[in-house]
């Protein structure tokens, strides 16, 4: 056994000899007698249940290697799936940013040693306030999920009311988060209300919605493009009824759709949110989900926000920009539980690259890449509905994501989909427990980087496991 | 060079590239990267995509986003990393209450290139996860062993929500005994203010506890607190200050007697690692933060994780799913009808679970117990050589030990000069290191700044940082004004407001900043 005497490469003064002179600075001669704060039957003195390391470079990298080997991937197989993660093009140049160590490595310091990196996080908040077409945003929420509920939470602080209306087209997983952030200790904190919906086409039954808003009413939330992949085009109606009493009008959208669907701001969303994931971030197994929020500029809304945010500021020396904290007070950072929300480490690396991505891709190539998708998204969806006993789940226009239904196959979601893996396919999400009123639907998702080739895969491979 | 107080302070300038802002670098018509286009057939098949739209809902102006070409965007963000002071530039010991370690280059390495990560999607069949998912089995069971909790969730996406999923716990613990009278919970003003924060957002009142001249809060004002309405107690150990609760199972010991749960926060958990635990101090839950004690970088502020380690009693409430081992394969286990739910998308941040697995797998639990004494062995040194330093006193707990940082005070520096913690902070970036850490506020200790060289650090890198704060007083004695101008050598000089709250003042994007018409104000001294 090394034990003690291990030298260890990221633990300099394990070297024995600094150790020693270290202690003998301090006067101790056991090492542990700086323990003594810690009293001994608090202390663990066994050996701890670890398996042996791993030490040298080579063979950690190996080991970590052979286990990710385990994994299928996107890049073998043909991906089809999304429901709130997409497979899209990650330009080099973002790699290259989110790799910089100086990036990597920084962390919550102040603005002058780190100046470069309060200016990247700022671009990125303008960056994303131009595709969303509003003043305010923040990207420094934990994912999408978490950035709607913080949207709801922010629309009831604001009117003072406790009701949450929401589409019955939103995921069982939003639903969990959701039903989590609003709970209480004797009840609900905050109560959600589900609205009823279309089931032709998805979208959301405005009688319904007429019925139950009232002046309890705090937000009418929609997804635009759906969870389930339709566009809403109800959305001025939905935000008209909203505005009629009195509430907030929240919008969750794709910010990879901007380019070529509407920002919410412009059909009358009062907070749109969502994630962020799409724009230069790899899947990285759900690694990558990033919330946002956008308002307008109003105060009203800039002090409902959770989360620290920096503002442009001048220095002593004239012209040359520097940053400030705004509104700290809001923060639990400035004032702990009388904060607005809680706050903390979050994503601040994914906002530099989601940063570049949106320079790098500038108004061309947002325009572009939605297109691209949508061509590709209604390619797939047309051949995949001319294959015997298939069609798709729901009438309407869609985005990246489309719903379909295997009901006239007389076969599972579920055998389908593992049979598909011999075909090296992901197919799309089995919805049949999700949304059993589908029957034996899957969502699909078909993005920038899925070829032509892939997708006539795809239609070969259902139409032979269909046969 | 020679080492010590004799040694040659460091000759620094920051980078300062005077960069512009992305949005005026732009130049219309040019493009910073092309993006694929559909094929042939499919625009033949599919038409333009985009008239399905229903017009009311096409974006009719484009997002006003810069034109930049690659070649420039490339140097701008190069240029914007040269102005940030990462560990990977230098010894980051100012950031004290999270430990601010090296992230070894070989995780980073795999786990950011390596396509049974980067491009695998989370809601793959199972049966092609399971490398990720033994790594997720494997390092729950990891954190079993150096905590003594008996269950791990990796779900939440930071520590701060970690303690929010602990929150979240507690409230369906009491409410699962019909306890829901229990809407309070009881935390010290040393503990990170995310533990009452988040416990206040899962609907609880928090009471907090002040500290006596020991830096402790007594057992008798912890028990006068406690009461039949009282759900948890939630506490960091060591405390912000560096100071270790000695009697940490007789407050646990207290809140079980009155029905409460106790939630121990160990975001840090530096100075334990090997030494001490959840378990036998009577924990009931516990977080560590993965992207911090466990080595994973902290990219600015994340992406993190934050695990949240529960007793058997507590395993029913964890988020879905949870990972399970048959013995043969890896599972996701959905279906957890006593589960809060959920508190973020698919298994949480996996790259982070990925390079703390790598490093404790690196270490084992000997180089575990290293990281511990050698955090503690650096702290005591530097706070040696700190109390050496004209101006600088160390409040609470005369004559006893701290664990792996210590809350210093420039109260003494303030009343003798006039400078206090804040211009020091601000003049410590001209000599190469991070700005340090003051403190959480409110600021209970007056004027202070709270260091912490964990263990990534050498006797060297901590001689020099001391060296600097000696340097530093010396020029506040000298000079004050001097240090209250600073910095002089960093990317930008003074900010005369860091805290901005007036809304005409208010410029969070740039085109707020247009707006306001903030690019127009004439500058102090201007014509």
């Amino acid at each position: 056994m090394r034990s003690n005497n291990t030298v260890y490469p990221y633990i300099p003064n394990s070297a024995p000899k600094t150790k020693e002179r270290m202690m003998n600075a301090l006067g101790v001669t056991e090492i542990m007698d700086l323990f003594e704060a810690i009293p001994d039957h608090l202390k663990y003195t066994a050996p701890l249940d670890l398996p042996e390391p791993i030490r040298d470079e080579y063979s950690i990298r190996r080991h970590l290697e052979t286990l990710l080997n385990r994994n299928r991937n996107c890049q073998d197989f043909i991906n089809f799936l999304g429901a709130g993660c997409a497979q899209h093009f990650v330009p080099a140049v973002c790699d290259e940013v989110s790799g910089r160590g100086e990036f990597l490595t920084a962390y919550a310091a102040e603005f002058y040693a780190d100046h470069g990196k309060w200016q990247a996080l700022f671009e990125f908040c303008s960056l994303l306030a131009e595709l969303l077409d509003v003043d305010v945003t923040s990207g420094f929420l934990y994912d999408g999920l978490q950035a709607v509920a913080t949207s709801l939470r922010m629309a009831c602080r604001m009117t003072g009311r406790n009701e949450i209306l929401i589409p019955g087209t939103v995921s069982r997983d939003a639903r969990r988060v959701l039903d989590n952030y609003m709970a209480g200790i004797q009840g609900p904190q905050f109560h959600i209300r589900t609205i009823g919906f279309d089931r032709e086409s998805g979208q959301m039954d405005l009688a319904d919605l007429s019925a139950r808003i009232s002046k309890k009413t705090a937000a009418v939330f929609v997804e635009n493009p759906s969870y389930l992949g339709f566009i809403e085009p109800q959305v001025e109606a939905i935000g008209e009824i909203a505005r009629r009493h009195g509430s907030e009008f929240v919008v969750s959208t794709d910010p990879i759709s901007l380019g070529v669907l509407a920002p919410p701001a412009q059909y009358g969303a009062t907070i749109t949110c969502g994630d962020y994931h799409p724009l230069g971030l790899h899947m990285q197994c759900g690694g990558g989900q990033s919330g946002f929020i956008g308002t307008s500029g109003e105060m009203r809304y800039v002090m409902e926000y959770k989360d620290k945010m920096y503002g442009l500021t001048p220095t002593s020396v004239a012209g040359e920009h520097g940053f400030a904290n705004i509104l700290f007070e809001r923060t639990s950072f400035g004032s702990r539980e009388k904060a607005r929300e809680f706050t903390g480490t979050s994503n601040a690396l994914w906002a530099i690259t989601a940063g570049a991505y949106l320079a790098l891709m500038g108004p061309k190539g947002m325009a572009e890449v939605g297109q691209t998708i949508m061509q590709k998204a209604q390619y797939a969806a047309a051949g995949i509905s001319r294959i015997n006993g298939v069609r798709l789940g729901l009438s309407g226009p869609f985005f990246k994501e489309f719903i379909v239904n295997f009901d006239g196959t007389g076969k599972r979601v579920a055998d389908i989909n593992r049979k598909l893996l011999d075909h090296q396919i992901f197919g799309g999400k089995d919805l049949s427990s999700e949304f059993g009123m589908m029957g034996e639907s899957a969502l699909f998702c078909v993005t920038e980087v899925i070829s032509q080739a892939s997708i006539d895969c795809l239609v070969d491979a259902l139409t032979a496991i269909l046969a | 060079m020679q080492v010590g107080h004799k040694r040659r302070l460091r000759d620094f300038h920051q980078a300062r590239w005077d960069e512009e802002l992305i949005f005026e670098l732009s130049v219309p018509g040019e493009r910073g990267v092309l993006v694929p286009e559909a094929e042939e057939k499919i625009r033949r098949v599919a038409g333009d995509g985009i008239s399905t739209i229903p017009a009311h809902l096409r974006r009719k102006t484009p997002p006003a986003l810069p034109e930049v070409n690659q070649p420039r965007i490339v140097r701008h963000y190069t240029r914007l990393s040269q102005e940030t002071l990462g560990v990977d530039v230098t010894p980051d010991i100012s950031l004290a209450t999270c430990t601010m370690k090296y992230s070894p280059k070989v995780q980073e390495h795999v786990v950011s290139r390596h396509p049974g990560i980067t491009q695998v999607h989370p809601l793959q069949d199972e049966d092609t996860l399971q490398g990720i998912l033994e790594i997720y089995y494997q390092l729950e069971q990891f954190l079993k062993a150096i905590s003594g909790m008996d269950h791990f969730s990796f779900q939440p996406g930071g520590g701060a929500q970690a303690i929010f999923t602990n929150a979240s716990v507690m409230r369906a613990y009491h409410a699962s005994r019909g306890e829901s009278q229990r809407d309070e919970v009881i935390t010290t003003i040393f503990s990170h203010p995310a533990n009452p924060a988040a416990a206040a957002t899962a609907g609880y009142k928090v009471v907090t506890l002040m500290p006596d001249e020991r830096g402790l809060p007594s057992l008798e004002a912890m028990r006068a607190a406690l009461s039949e309405r009282t759900a948890g107690f939630l506490i960091t150990n060591p405390e912000d200050t560096g100071i270790y609760n000695f009697n940490i199972d007789k407050y646990v010991q207290a809140a079980h007697d009155a029905g409460a749960l106790c939630a121990y926060d160990q975001a840090n958990a530096n100075a334990v690692l090997g030494i001490a635990r959840a378990r036998e101090c009577g924990f009931d839950l516990c977080h560590f933060n993965l992207h911090k004690t466990f080595s994973a970088p902290h990219g600015c502020m994340g992406p993190a994780l934050g695990a949240a380690g529960v007793t058997e009693a507590l395993e029913k409430f964890l988020p879905v799913p949870r990972v399970t081992y048959d013995g043969k394969t890896y599972h996701l286990d959905d279906d957890r009808p006593h589960s809060i739910g959920r508190v973020r998308s698919f298994i949480g941040n996996v790259p982070v679970a990925l390079k703390a697995y790598a490093w404790i797998r690196q270490l084992g639990g000997e180089g575990l117990r290293e990281v511990a004494r050698c955090s503690v062995l650096n702290s005591n040194y530097l706070e040696k050589e700190v109390r050496r330093i004209p101006g600088v006193t160390v409040h609470y707990a005369e004559g006893r030990r701290r664990l792996e940082q210590v809350r210093f005070s420039w109260e003494t520096l303030k009343e003798e000069t006039g400078v206090g913690t804040e211009d020091i902070k601000r003049r410590i970036a001209d000599f190469g290191l991070q700005h340090y850490w003051t403190s959480h506020h409110p600021w209970v200790v007056p004027e202070p700044f709270t260091l912490e060289p964990c263990e990534s650090y050498s006797k060297a890198d901590i001689d020099e940082y001391a060296a600097v704060l000696a340097k530093i007083a010396q020029e506040a004695y000298n000079d004050p004004e001097f240090v209250k101008n600073a910095p002089y050598r960093s990317t930008v000089h003074k900010i005369p407001d860091q805290y901005i709250d007036e809304a005409d003042r208010i410029a969070i994007t740039w085109r707020q900043y247009l707006k306001k018409g903030l690019n127009r104000v004439p500058h102090e001294g201007d014509e």
